[in-house]
């Protein structure tokens, strides 16, 4: 089927039509609950989740998860104080509504994932048992049994029948007469291409994790699940949907090699820190925000390198704790890492690194812009998760983003027709995806997406030098004949092609962005040499991307929407340095 | 395209004395899609150079035939 001497047009590749109420591209955190949550709203409706790997264990949280980063628990913090904790991380850009229902909904879904299963930590008498890691408030609330925190979730999908196709990666989401129209994929295994007419989509394919190079140089050895390749970044993006801040890059400390995280907001509510070489204290709080990231940059340059999660100096049960979370959980292999090393907790720091670049609003700031319904720019198109541009959201972010899209969209679908695809489109579309098999002594896909990231790394890494992002920018968009020269032997190497050509996007973006925004802001993120200052005056705003009527990647200004929660920016200063 | 097949340390090893011949365990949950039956054999092997060392292939396999190093670049 697959043979090398043909071309696409008579490999026989057969099509498949499906048509859903409301698709859901990404079986993840945020995908799965999209899904429940719509059927929930309309039982009748048909919801279909569309994964290219299997729910069982797809996307961010495919062996679970420690515990959760944005608990706003009733009696202990309330959405507001949650709201302004964030502003102040994020510098003051962000729209504090969309935040809000973070802290306004997660109790919700902490307790209907509890109704579920899902097991949260308490204390003695029964009330949930937060830890303090943000700069102010309790916000992370333990999960040691999260390992199976993904097959509940399936579990839960099939219970309320919502529709799962397991192997299928969308690559273009189909829009006609001004709304959504549905989705465009091919089925990684057997090859077939699939046409999905939808009335609303939702998109929550999770960062764009392979963006920068793993120092260890393994394509596959990053933070983020490699499955993440910024698919739902460019799919948005082609779509003629707006994306925001994504100059605010996510840049993680972790454990160097391993490239997971060591983990400070497991072990630190234990009393392990992070620490320099001389085993001295250089941050005053964990939490990860470009402001501590430059701090750990500062650090690690500063000749008191290399950094290391300090936990030594701890008891032997507590460390016993802490490994028994940290080895069975979210990166369970970490133990087996350390173990191939000869190091131990209990007589060795864990060393620690900067991360390369991604794109991810879980985590820091950059994604598809949406509102506090979960709405992206496009009539029908939702985000959510970690790709939807809600600052620092986190797992409970994406289970309310996933929620707030579900619910929406079931409201939005009422009464809307499908409409037809347009042929033209399909048969383009079409002969992308499959160009690659006319090639299959192409260039492997290994060797094109080394390269691409490399350059990501040499020209986009902080700190960001303008010339240097111009050397990038240029050669991200020369590199369409590079990505013209990629073959593949199979559906399964095609998979891997196509996330390049998101990759490739997901750079030009972030190149596009980092040189848009003339100041510096959130830390490291977007730390500019040319202007190493912020400047309020000029750039307090969202930089907004899309791609216009031209077909050009287009940037402008979004204002800050008028706060709902006040914050004194200029007294609340984020700073994390140790004095 | 000239092109050379280079020999690659692969994270994944499977027991074929254990491996089940007409089990699909691991290859469905891995999220990478690298594993597949060799036709041959019927034995689950690491096709692709693509590891993530998330383990679910492990956790989920009846018979503990499968064992995941982590990548040599990393180790």
């Amino acid at each position: 089927m697959f043979s090398a001497s043909n071309s696409n047009e008579d490999i026989g590749v057969k099509t498949q039509y499906l048509q859903t109420d409301f698709l859901v591209i990404g079986g993840g955190t945020a995908g799965t609950m999209a899904g429940i949550k719509a059927k929930q709203a309309n039982p009748n409706a048909d919801v279909l989740i569309l994964e290219k790997a299997n729910i069982r264990r797809s996307g961010a949280i495919a062996m679970g998860m420690d515990g959760v980063n944005t608990a706003v628990i009733p009696g202990n913090s309330t959405p507001e104080q949650y709201v302004r904790e964030i502003t102040i991380a994020n510098d003051g850009i962000l729209d504090q509504k969309a935040v809000y229902q973070t802290g306004r909904w997660g109790f919700e879904v902490i307790q209907e994932l509890e109704s579920w299963g899902v097991k949260f930590q308490k204390d003695h008498e029964g009330n949930y048992d937060l830890k303090q890691v943000h700069r102010v408030g309790k916000y992370v609330l333990p999960m040691p049994e999260g390992k199976d925190l993904k097959k509940i979730l399936t579990r839960q999908v099939k219970r309320h029948k919502v529709r799962v196709t397991n192997r299928v990666m969308a690559t273009r989401v189909m829009v006609k007469e001004g709304r959504v129209i549905g989705a465009v994929g091919f089925d990684v295994r057997a090859g077939d291409f699939v046409v999905i007419q939808a009335k609303a989509v939702v998109l929550c394919t999770g960062a764009c994790g392979r963006l920068g190079l793993p120092a260890s140089g393994y394509l596959y050895g990053t933070y983020e699940n490699p499955t993440n390749a910024g698919d739902g970044y460019s799919m948005a993006y082609h779509a003629g949907a707006e994306l925001s801040n994504i100059e605010c890059f996510q840049i993680n400390p972790l454990i160097k090699d391993y490239n997971g995280p060591a983990c400070a907001y497991v072990a630190s509510p234990f009393g392990a820190y992070t620490a320099n070489a001389e085993g001295n204290r250089f941050i005053s709080c964990d939490y990860w925000s470009g402001q501590m990231m430059l701090e750990t940059w500062k650090e690690l340059n500063s000749g008191k390198g290399p950094v290391h999660l300090k936990m030594y100096h701890l008891d032997d049960d507590t460390i016993s704790e802490i490994e028994r979370v940290l080895w069975s959980n979210e990166r369970p292999s970490r133990g087996r890492f350390h173990e191939g090393r000869g190091e131990n907790y209990r007589t060795h720091g864990v060393e620690m690194n900067i991360s390369e670049i991604g794109l991810c609003s879980g985590h820091s700031a950059s994604g598809v812009w949406v509102n506090d319904k979960a709405e992206t720019t496009v009539s029908g198109l939702y985000a959510a998760g970690d790709m939807a541009g809600v600052p620092h959201n986190y797992m409970i972010g994406a289970f309310v983003s996933g929620r707030l899209s579900g619910i929406n969209a079931m409201d939005y679908v009422q009464g809307l027709e499908h409409v037809e695809p347009d042929q033209e489109f399909l048969d383009t579309e079409k002969a992308r995806i499959y160009a690659p098999l006319d090639r299959p002594d192409g260039v492997p896909h290994t060797q094109v997406e080394y390269k691409l990231r490399r350059y990501v790394n040499d020209y986009l890494q902080p700190p960001k030098s303008p010339t240097k992002m111009d050397i990038g920018l240029a050669a991200f968009e020369r590199y369409h004949e590079s990505l013209d020269m990629m073959g593949a032997r199979d559906p399964h190497e095609l998979m891997r092609c196509m996330e390049v050509h998101f990759i490739r996007d997901c750079a030009e973006m972030a190149a596009r962005a980092s040189l848009y925004r003339k100041e510096s802001r959130w830390g490291l993120y977007h730390y500019r040499l040319d202007y190493p200052e912020k400047n309020d005056e000029e750039w307090f705003c969202h930089a907004n991307l899309k791609k216009n009527e031209a077909g050009e990647m287009e940037m402008f200004k979004r204002p800050v929407a008028p706060y709902i929660v006040d914050v004194n920016l200029q007294e609340e200063v984020y700073d994390v340095a140790a004095r | 395209m000239a092109l050379a097949t280079q020999r690659v340390d692969v994270p994944v090893i499977v027991d074929e004395s254990k491996c089940l011949e007409k089990c699909t365990a691991c290859i469905e949950v891995c999220p990478l899609d690298v594993l597949v039956k060799n036709p041959e054999t019927g034995k689950a092997y690491m096709k692709y150079d693509e590891c993530w060392f998330c383990l679910p292939c492990e956790k989920e396999c009846p018979t503990n035939a499968i064992t995941v190093q982590i990548p040599f670049l990393l180790r």
